[in-house]
């Protein structure tokens, strides 16, 4: 499956950016509440913060999800 | 010889809605984790760049508003790839206007399509019937409809049905033949009233297609009244 917000060769695309800034702004943060912020259908942010999740650049605890350490050293 | 037919998965309603994980307009899906908590009205067309599926992204893209309002996400499938899709979509935001605000499925190799039993042998083997798939919040498929190559849907009946679905899980009751949630006129205009001509089949005939005297929107879109 080709990849939605990373490409092959690790580069974050616009979209993957603007959430992570987001998730910066706001601490914890819902893929709901990501979706009404950044006015994105809620199936693409699930879907983006999922590719992020796996990729390590966010966590995911309960229903919110945060930036970890390599996601906050991507926005330097 | 034993006769070896394939077995044709028809998902049924009050079966979940299989799942599957696919590209789409609007980046991969995974289906239907992602559109927990929302309906979804998944619908396949029979190819890109043909005309009657053309004026049912038009209609569907135009009454997008009321779908969301109903907190229904719209999903399109046909078996062409992602980038036939994109240039589909690209042309018709160019000649129209509208922009198609969903995401279309590109299963070129037919994998969701005979998942979900969108494609019927006796009508086309490579091109996916009309087919609709209602689905609920929690992934149960609710209302299916079927309609053949030519004919192209009612989107108003499409949006009647998910309110009377959703009516019927609200207060617990059923709704009668041509109930509408409020009085309303569906209103069909001289516009309605006009045919899909067949597309043409070669550059020569699709070069010639707006001399013709038609009204064309593009080389394969084009209408007439019928005499």
């Amino acid at each position: 499956m080709p990849a939605g917000c990373i490409s092959p060769d690790g580069k974050l695309s616009e979209r993957a950016i603007e959430f992570l800034k987001l998730l910066n702004e706001k601490g914890k943060i819902s893929a709901s509440e990501v979706a009404e912020l950044t006015k994105r259908p809620l199936f693409q942010v699930r879907n983006s913060l999922r590719e992020l999740t796996e990729a390590g650049f966010i966590a995911l605890e309960g229903e919110e999800y945060s930036l970890t350490e390599k996601g906050r050293s991507t926005l330097l | 010889m034993e006769e070896v037919k394939e077995i044709i998965s028809m998902p049924r309603i009050g079966d979940q809605a299989p799942a599957f994980e696919a590209m789409t307009t609007m980046g991969p899906i995974k289906f239907p984790e992602d559109f927990k908590g929302q309906w979804v009205v998944f619908f396949s067309h029979p190819a890109d760049f043909t005309p009657v599926c053309s004026t049912e992204f038009l209609a569907f893209a135009q009454m997008n508003n009321e779908f969301a309002k109903r907190n229904v996400q719209l999903l399109g499938l046909s078996i062409d790839s992602v980038f036939s899709h994109i240039a589909w979509a690209m042309n018709l935001k160019e000649k129209t206007g509208i922009e198609i605000p969903f995401p279309i499925i590109a299963d070129a190799d037919g994998r969701v399509a005979k998942l979900y039993g969108m494609l019927h042998p006796g009508e086309s083997s490579s091109a996916t019937v009309r087919a609709v798939f209602i689905i609920d919040p929690n992934g149960k498929i609710r209302a299916i409809i079927y309609y053949p190559l030519s004919a192209g849907r009612n989107m108003k009946e499409i949006l009647r049905l998910i309110d009377a679905l959703q009516t019927a899980d609200k207060h617990g009751v059923a709704t009668p033949a041509n109930w509408v949630p409020e009085p309303q006129v569906w209103e069909f205009t001289e516009e309605n009233t006009k045919v899909i001509v067949p597309p043409p089949t070669n550059y020569e005939e699709a070069v010639n297609r707006f001399k013709q005297g038609y009204e064309c929107i593009d080389w394969y879109f084009c209408k007439k009244k019928l005499s």
